[in-house]
């Protein structure tokens, strides 16, 4: 080898290396005009699609939240509302340690486990400049100690929502109803709804009037960076706030019912008879809906689902009672359109009814004698009206009860409604059963299958009084737009001859004013203005044969919840009908003694806050509450201070029995 | 090739005046020898990389384009520097260089930093440092010596390939092991480059390349699932646009919002609102083009080919095996990192942690790079030493 090298030299591959290195050059430079050409490709060719791209990237919509609107009474008062509250967040990417964090801060403010484990849920779904909420609700305290740890609290920041507020707390709970948290299925089907803090009704005027009170999110659409952050505003677009609704109730009436009712478990509705407005609905017990909002505890939660008392349960509209001797009336105007029985036709009552066998008794063992339907409806006398249900048969009395608004579901704003029902021998049999003749006797006292609702014998007591087919609704207003049923000749009359009414009428006004009739208690004490009543008890029980035979019994000794329920219900005035009442307390004995009395002092009260009222005494007027200074929560304050000033009315003696 | 032909930028140019049977080796002879065109060449492309760090700072010398330039300073330096260190030393220092930068390597692997998942740099009193650009280098130096010892003569011999394959083949199954697949294959490219341009014999080559696609399927089996996933993504970004794929798109969407004439320096909506990620190092070419559009990307496209050009061309015009190959070593190095960092940005190829040199925001890459260019200047400098005992082709 070495010996060739020296003898010819060898090649020292200059040659071979050039040729080569040219080769990789062309190489080098295919792959630099191919990356051009990708280039000129991206750049010009596809600029204008990715360019969209690229404004889609940059910029980022966000809704803003509608705030919720308000609910008020007829006179203004706020009885849902909106209240500033503080909440706290945490922003993932701006804390390098989150569980210590949230160490530190549940020192500040405790979390419990459940809270815990919904952030660290939270946490894990969520991008990291997407806030998390640790805090709903925080105090102004808990606030300002958050604010005063903020160097130790990286990430934590404090951010301002909105909580709704119920001012009259547990007094206006079955109507007002009250708002939590929507769920998956709610936000599936409003996205608006997504936004922190919004909120859905699930109860009340707040669920059925969700389409007005919750508005329309606004949206802001920012520019943004890669994580999220915004960089400024292009476009805002406004939302549109909540509509405000405004109810037929008038706050203070309905607090001075509620004191009328103390602790008994009872519901009472008070309606203007020309246009079918309520003034007042009470459900006692109840509930305050505020623990809805932030969320209800499960202890209480169950206290309230397992009280025999039902604080949940609206009695005034889903509560179903048999009417009773309140049903009476509505036997009579269905026997008098029926033509069956007129008002002059008189029957015996000598304490009993024999049907089939079986013996139907009258309330009073020692019989009312021969009575018309004045006297029959004046003495409430079973027996008369078991021969005018006989003679006038179910249908007529189902037909004429449904005019009236018994038995049919009410057109009113509130969820849960239910409907009450006079049973027909059909409607038995649909049920698989025989009806006896025993059935509509039964029937025409209003007790056996005959179901109504409080709200329903008020419609049916002010269709009676004014003669109009009223429609019992809460809503007055929304935005100030007041509703199509605000005005009375709006209304159209009942279907049947005014003469008729004017028997009932006359009837309902014997009991209340006349001497022997069975409701001397309700007899108001204002001057000049008479009021027309029928008294109802309702057995939740039958009697047996042999316990009344023995002669000493007195549904006073049974047990609590088999007493009978008490019934009153009322028009006002008796010459020119403004106001209907309907008195429910349940398992009060006697309608009488127990609804009797408290209807009188509702209605009083009511007519002393009617504004064309020319009874109003001198004694302070009732006014709605002034506004309040620094808070909503003022006329919830207020209301009890004006209502526990003695009722002008009560200085009188408690009228004597006269029976 | 002509004497007399191109006269472009001095490379082609015909300098008898300079064609000496011995070198002179006075330092400032040897300063005037530094080709000051490519240096100048080389100024500007760092000047390219601090406008566009300056504007990937937000507008502001602060955070990149500041510490890049002092770095290039120093690069500078030690460019020049180590262009007047003669060939022989150079090739002294080939062994003790590579041995060096295997195990810097090794060491990366034991004690590295962590960064996105791979082992890569290495903290050296305080810098962080990153051994596989060092490793290009070493290798590079490493191969020519060997190549230079060897002749031409003796390449025909398959037995005096078997040392340089193995020296090759060390720094790229120690890149990998990191893993870096980008920088693995970058090595093993300019491995095989060198033996191609060493006069490697056709029919040796033949041998080599055809069992490639079998071993290709082989390393794809051994590859990291994090590797593959960047094969899978490359190939269907939109699978995942938030994820693997986000870097792909974003930089498409950036590319294309450039448009012709871009949107303006320091007015590039995706690079300035950080939807480009990485924007200051691997992805600075995507900013380029979104703020100077098509125009200025392809003149930078340009500059880059004009330095990977000249740097070929300084390999040829060497007279000494040794010069020719690390010539052609360090522009190849240059070359590949530009091509695959510009294929990464424009999604031709899958995402690698691969800089664009000089320009992306970097310190090691930045100095080696230099270090690189300091050789390639060498080369060109020492130019005329000839090969002891080998006949002089005409050229």
């Amino acid at each position: 080898m070495r010996q060739k090298r020296q003898a010819e030299p060898v090649r020292s591959g200059r040659g071979v290396f050039t040729r080569r290195a040219l080769l990789v050059m062309a190489v080098q430079a295919g792959v630099l005009g191919v990356l051009g050409r990708r280039l000129y490709n991206l750049q010009v060719v596809d600029g204008g699609h990715l360019r969209q791209l690229a404004e889609r990237n940059r910029t980022s919509k966000r809704l803003l939240a509608p705030a919720r609107g308000t609910v008020h009474d007829r006179f203004g008062i706020a009885l849902a509302d909106n209240k500033v509250s503080w909440r706290a967040l945490l922003m993932p990417e701006e804390t390098t340690d989150i569980p210590a964090v949230i160490e530190r801060f549940s020192q500040i403010v405790p979390l419990d486990e459940h809270d815990r484990a919904r952030i660290e849920r939270d946490l894990r779904h969520v991008h990291k400049y997407v806030p998390v909420t640790l805090h709903e609700f925080l105090s102004w305290d808990d606030m300002a100690r958050i604010e005063l740890n903020a160097p130790s609290l990286p990430g934590v920041l404090v951010d301002v929502g909105s909580t709704r507020l119920y001012p009259f707390k547990d007094l206006m709970a079955h109507i007002v109803g009250y708002v939590a948290p929507p769920n998956e299925e709610d936000v599936s089907k409003d996205t608006t709804l997504s936004l922190p803090g919004m909120r859905v009704g699930r109860a009340g005027i707040e669920q059925t009037q969700e389409a007005s009170l919750r508005g329309e999110s606004g949206s802001v659409e920012m520019e943004v960076n890669a994580v999220g952050r915004v960089i400024g505003e292009i476009d805002r677009v406004e939302g549109q706030q909540g509509e405000d609704v405004r109810l037929t109730l008038d706050s203070v009436l309905q607090q001075q019912v509620l004191n009328r009712l103390e602790d008994r478990v009872a519901s009472a509705v008070v309606m203007d008879c020309r246009n079918g407005e309520v003034m007042a609905m009470v459900s006692t017990p109840s509930f305050d809906p505020s623990l809805f909002d932030s969320g209800v505890s499960h202890a209480q939660w169950n206290e309230w689902a397992s009280d025999p008392r039902t604080p949940l349960v609206d009695k005034a509209v889903s509560g179903l009672y048999p009417p009773g001797s309140t049903f009476k009336p509505a036997v009579a105007l269905a026997a008098l359109k029926s033509g069956s029985v007129t008002a002059q036709d008189r029957f015996n009552c000598p304490g009993y009814y024999d049907l089939g066998g079986v013996r139907f008794h009258c309330w009073n063992r020692w019989g009312h004698g021969m009575i018309n339907m004045r006297e029959g409806l004046k003495f409430s006398c079973d027996v008369y009206f078991y021969e005018v249900a006989r003679r006038c048969g179910m249908d007529p009395i189902k037909a004429v009860g449904n005019a009236m608004g018994l038995g049919v579901k009410p057109e009113i704003e509130l969820p849960h409604v239910r409907s009450g029902v006079i049973p027909t021998p059909e409607w038995r049999q649909k049920h698989g059963f025989h009806w006896n003749g025993g059935d509509t006797v039964n029937a025409g006292i209003g007790q056996g299958f005959v179901q109504v609702t409080p709200l329903e014998l008020a419609t049916y007591t002010s269709r009676i009084a004014s003669g109009r087919n009223v429609q019992p609704h809460l809503l007055r207003a929304t935005n100030d737009q007041l509703s199509a049923l605000a005005s009375v000749e709006d209304v159209a009359k009942v279907d049947l001859p005014p003469d008729y009414l004017d028997v009932v009428r006359g009837g309902m006004f014997a009991v209340v004013n006349d001497q022997h009739g069975t409701a001397p208690k309700a007899r108001l004490d204002l001057p000049g203005i008479q009021m027309a009543g029928k008294t109802g008890s309702a057995q939740v029980r039958r009697v047996s044969r042999a316990l009344r035979e023995s002669g000493h019994f007195n549904s006073m000794n049974l047990p609590w919840e088999y007493r009978p329920h008490a019934l009153f219900i009322c028009f006002a005035p008796y010459d020119n009908p403004k106001y209907a009442v309907a008195v429910v307390v349940e398992h009060g004995n006697a309608g009488a003694d127990e609804a009797a009395p408290l209807a009188k002092l509702i209605m009083t009260d009511t007519l002393l806050r009617d504004p064309a009222s020319d009874v109003r005494p001198a004694a302070p007027t009732v006014a709605p509450p002034p506004a309040g200074a620094e808070t909503p929560a003022a006329p919830a304050e207020a209301i009890p201070s004006v209502s526990t000033a003695p009722p002008v009315a009560d200085a009188h003696s408690e009228p004597g029995t006269t029976q | 090739m002509k004497r007399n032909g191109l006269n472009t930028f001095g490379f082609l140019k015909s300098d008898r005046r300079l064609l000496r049977a011995e070198p002179d080796f006075r330092p400032m002879a040897r300063l005037l020898q530094v080709n000051w065109i490519y240096v100048l060449l080389v100024c500007v492309l760092a000047g390219v990389g601090y406008i566009a760090l300056y504007s990937a700072g937000g507008g502001s010398a602060k955070p990149f384009a500041a510490p890049q330039m002092v770095r290039f300073g120093f690069g500078l330096v030690m460019m020049i520097a180590v262009s007047l260190i003669s060939p022989r030393l150079l090739r002294m220092a080939a062994v003790p260089v590579y041995l060096l930068s295997v195990t810097l390597l090794a060491l990366v692997l034991r004690m590295g930093h962590v960064g996105k998942g791979a082992e890569r740099w290495i903290n050296l009193a305080g810098m962080q440092f990153q051994p596989s650009e060092f490793a290009k280098i070493g290798l590079v130096l490493m191969l020519a010596t060997w190549f230079h010892r060897i002749g031409n003569e003796r390449m025909g011999n398959p037995l005096r390939l078997i040392p340089p394959a193995l020296l090759t083949l060390l720094p790229v199954l120690l890149v990998l092991k990191e893993p870096n697949l980008g920088t693995a294959t970058i090595i093993g490219v300019i491995g095989a480059t060198l033996f191609f341009a060493a006069g490697m014999r056709l029919w040796q080559i033949v041998l080599l390349v055809a069992p490639l696609p079998f071993m290709g399927k082989l390393i794809y089996s051994h590859l990291h699932d994090y590797q593959k996933a960047r094969i899978d993504t490359f190939l269907h970004p939109e699978h995942d646009p938030l994820g693997a794929g986000y870097n792909i798109i974003q930089s498409k969407i950036a590319l294309g919002s450039g448009g012709m004439w871009g949107e303006g320096y320091l007015h590039g909506s995706q690079g300035q609102l950080n939807f480009l990620p990485e924007k200051q190092t691997d992805f600075i070419f995507t900013m380029i083009g979104e703020e100077w559009g098509f125009v200025g990307g392809i003149a930078v496209i340009v500059l880059l080919g004009t330095l990977v050009m000249g740097g070929m061309l300084i390999a040829i015009r060497s007279r000494n095996q040794f010069g020719r190959l690390l010539g052609l070593g360090i522009a190849m190095d240059f070359f590949l990192y530009c091509a695959v960092n510009l294929s990464m940005v424009m999604g031709a190829i899958p995402v690698g942690g691969v800089p664009l040199p000089l320009i992306s925001y970097g310190g090691s890459a930045m100095l080696t790079m230099m270090f690189g260019f300091g050789l390639l200047m060498s080369a060109w400098v020492h130019r005329n030493e000839r090969d002891p005992g080998v006949e002089e082709d005409e050229d």
